[in-house]
């Protein structure tokens, strides 16, 4: 940050930011907004740890404040072991699902566009469903998240093929491209699943969705694919908001559009994959997410890509702490409850805002 | 209807998708001459007959002879009464015993022109998806309908009733006597055991059933404290999903895994999971490994079951 060109960048994006950019009130909010989701994913649970022990518990942890936790071994295990990984996974894919949504509708000028459609989550979906039918989703090495990921790449690369190879450059026809493709993805999902009726109950617990982790190794491995794919989603944020101007216009501004396309859908389905391999499919976050942060802070892809990944992190935690207490000591597949409880949400901010996106 | 290059591009992405997923597909056996069903039954059996089935009174003129089981627990209660030569086609998951005539037929999507197609004068089945008993007797095919049975008795009676209904009587009554001796022994044997809490684990993913299940009422001869059953609002079925948080806070004296099949989870890989060390049942290793198929039906093997929860249990040092 020292050297000189760094310096010219940052006073060069300065007032850009101020015109376009997350507002400052915005990076505050988004930012109280997802500490409070975590803080309470972390205090609340089936098993009542007492929010002031979680609290005495977390802090202990801070070097120099001589906070003494009164946590046993098993308060321990359940808060760090079982319920801390949940809230990280829930971040990581709440993120990465509502960043590839915003993404995924900015890339095809589409306002219904989410990791459903061009057949990445149905795709994702096929390749869980084989590893688990064939037993090699259990102990030892799990193939999900690669099968998974595969099958998103299928997915999407068909529909990409399909649709351009019929519609040229037209988002409707890929579009449609991909809904075809999703469908036919599902139905061979279906056939596999149906096949083997030994393990239709844990592909069933994977299709509605659960954040409910192995521990720390889930999170670990979802990581790095959501990190790698997010970077490259907000490096994008720009060249998204000069491909909303329309194809034709955004290539006589020198944009290479069909790169930034396939850059960006590539980046989406990567994130998308790897955090379904684990969470299953958890429907309505990748819409509305980037529809809510639309309608409140306008349409700019600057702002809608960032505060989209914060936001879905914080909204995902919320729905899971929903998911496992409200039938406690048992849950809820959190793809019921985002459904349930997103839609209604959704509808009060449409009819509250006046000002409508694209 | 398919235009023929598509048709054959969907034979092929089946075929590259489907490859390598099957395994244990026994071969359609085709359905038996019925010169083959000889009577042989001691007993002059009494037909026409009435019996109570879970989908009313129904009365067979004569004994069947041409059998099919949707039901693996019916398909096992079958073959011990001495009903097994009348069956002729049983359904995918009909695995016991070995000589069972195994064929595609399927008892969760069951296909009534493919039942149809055996010829059966009864065809017994344990669920009733897809107007699957309104389908068969339209076409004047007796259907016997068995639910998951809720409890020991249940059991007994369905087992009693398989012998009514097949001419088996006897061979039933034998049977259900032996069950009933043997059971009451072995859920007299540990009586330190009462009181102790278990977890019976249907799937990785923490289902579990409550004591208004079959299993459960299993746990309850013993005397034994089901953690599920405080989810069992959650769950009218008796299969909640409990959150792995609270198997570790309860920390049941006692994990049953019905789940090493479909799952290969062991004690190993249940000992290996995050915060589980904290759990007594894993402290002291009092974690059973059962059959999926054994602890999930409710025929003559249930005595297996119950021998292994008792052994298990003998372990368990309450003071």
């Amino acid at each position: 940050m020292a050297s000189a060109s760094g310096l010219r960048a940052r006073l060069r994006a300065q007032p850009e930011r101020a015109l376009r950019g997350v507002s400052l009130r915005w990076t505050a909010v988004a930012g109280v907004f997802v500490v409070v989701a975590a803080l309470l994913g972390l205090a609340l649970g089936p098993v009542d740890l007492g929010v002031a022990a979680v609290a005495r518990e977390v802090l202990s942890h801070v070097p120099f404040l001589g906070v003494e936790s009164s946590f046993s071994a098993t308060d321990d295990a359940i808060l760090w072991e079982l319920r801390a990984p949940r809230v990280a996974l829930g971040l990581l894919v709440g993120a990465m699902l509502a960043a590839a949504g915003a993404s995924y509708q900015g890339v095809f000028r589409n306002p219904l566009a989410d990791p459903y459609l061009l057949g990445a989550a149905a795709g994702a979906g096929l390749g869980a469903t084989v590893v688990i039918v064939n037993g090699l989703g259990g102990a030892g090495l799990d193939l999900r998240p690669v099968a998974a990921f595969a099958g998103a790449m299928l997915g999407v690369g068909i529909a990409y093929v399909l649709g351009s190879s019929v519609g040229g450059r037209q988002t409707a026809t890929l579009i449609l491209a991909g809904v075809t493709v999703a469908s036919f993805l599902t139905a061979l999902q279906t056939y596999v699943q149906q096949r083997s009726t030994d393990s239709v109950q844990e592909v069933y617990s994977w299709i509605l969705g659960r954040l409910e982790t192995s521990g720390w190794t889930d999170v670990l491995i979802v990581l790095p694919y959501v990190v790698v794919s997010a970077v490259v989603l907000l490096w994008h944020r720009r060249l998204l908001d000069v491909l909303a101007v329309g194809d034709d216009e955004a290539a006589s501004l020198g944009v290479p559009v069909a790169r930034v396309r396939l850059i960006v859908v590539a980046a989406a389905t990567l994130g998308t994959a790897a955090a379904v391999a684990f969470s299953g499919l958890i429907a309505f976050v990748g819409i509305i997410v980037p529809h809510a942060i639309r309608l409140m802070v306008g349409t700019s892809y600057r702002a809608v890509l960032p505060l989209s990944l914060v936001f879905g992190a914080g909204f995902l935690v919320l729905m899971d702490l929903v998911s496992r207490t409200v039938v406690a000591p048992a849950q809820l597949p959190i793809g019921v409850i985002t459904a349930f409880l997103g839609a209604p949400f959704f509808a009060v901010i449409l009819r509250t805002t006046r000002t409508v996106g694209p | 209807m398919l235009s023929r290059p598509l048709a054959a591009a969907l034979a092929v992405l089946l075929a590259l998708v489907l490859s390598g997923c099957g395994g244990e597909d026994d071969t359609a056996t085709p359905p038996a001459t019925s010169s083959a069903a000889v009577e042989t039954t001691s007993v002059p059996a009494e037909f026409p007959v009435t019996v109570e089935a879970d989908n009313g009174a129904l009365t067979l003129d004569e004994e069947p002879d041409a059998i099919v089981s949707l039901s693996a627990t019916a398909t096992e209660s079958l073959f011990a009464i001495g009903a097994g030569e009348q069956v002729i086609a049983v359904d995918d998951q009909s695995n016991h015993p070995a000589d069972a005539p195994v064929t595609e037929l399927s008892g969760f999507e069951p296909n009534v022109e493919a039942i149809a197609g055996y010829e059966p004068d009864l065809v017994i089945a344990a669920y009733d998806p897809g107007g699957l008993v309104d389908g068969l007797e339209k076409l004047d095919i007796p259907v016997l309908l068995q639910d998951a049975a809720p409890d020991l008795d249940a059991a007994y009676e369905q087992i009693e009733t398989l012998g009514e209904a097949t001419g088996n009587v006897e061979g039933a009554e034998t049977i259900v006597e032996s069950m009933r001796i043997e059971i009451e022994e072995l859920a007299g044997s540990v009586p330190g055991a009462a009181g102790a809490t278990v977890y019976h684990e249907l799937g990785p993913d923490f289902f579990s059933a409550t004591s208004e299940t079959f299993v459960g009422s299993v746990y309850e001869l013993f005397g034994l404290v089901n953690i599920a059953d405080a989810a069992a609002g959650a769950d009218a079925g008796g299969y909640p999903q409990l959150t792995g948080e609270y198997i570790v806070s309860e920390s049941p004296d006692l994990i049953v895994l019905a789940d090493t099949r479909c799952c290969d989870q062991t004690a190993a890989t249940v000992s290996g999971r995050p915060g589980w060390d904290q759990i007594e049942a894993v402290q002291n290793g009092d974690i059973v490994e059962t059959d999926d198929d054994i602890a999930s039906r409710w025929g003559p093997r249930t005595v297996m079951f119950v021998e292994q929860i008792a052994e298990s249990l003998a372990g368990i040092g309450r003071p």
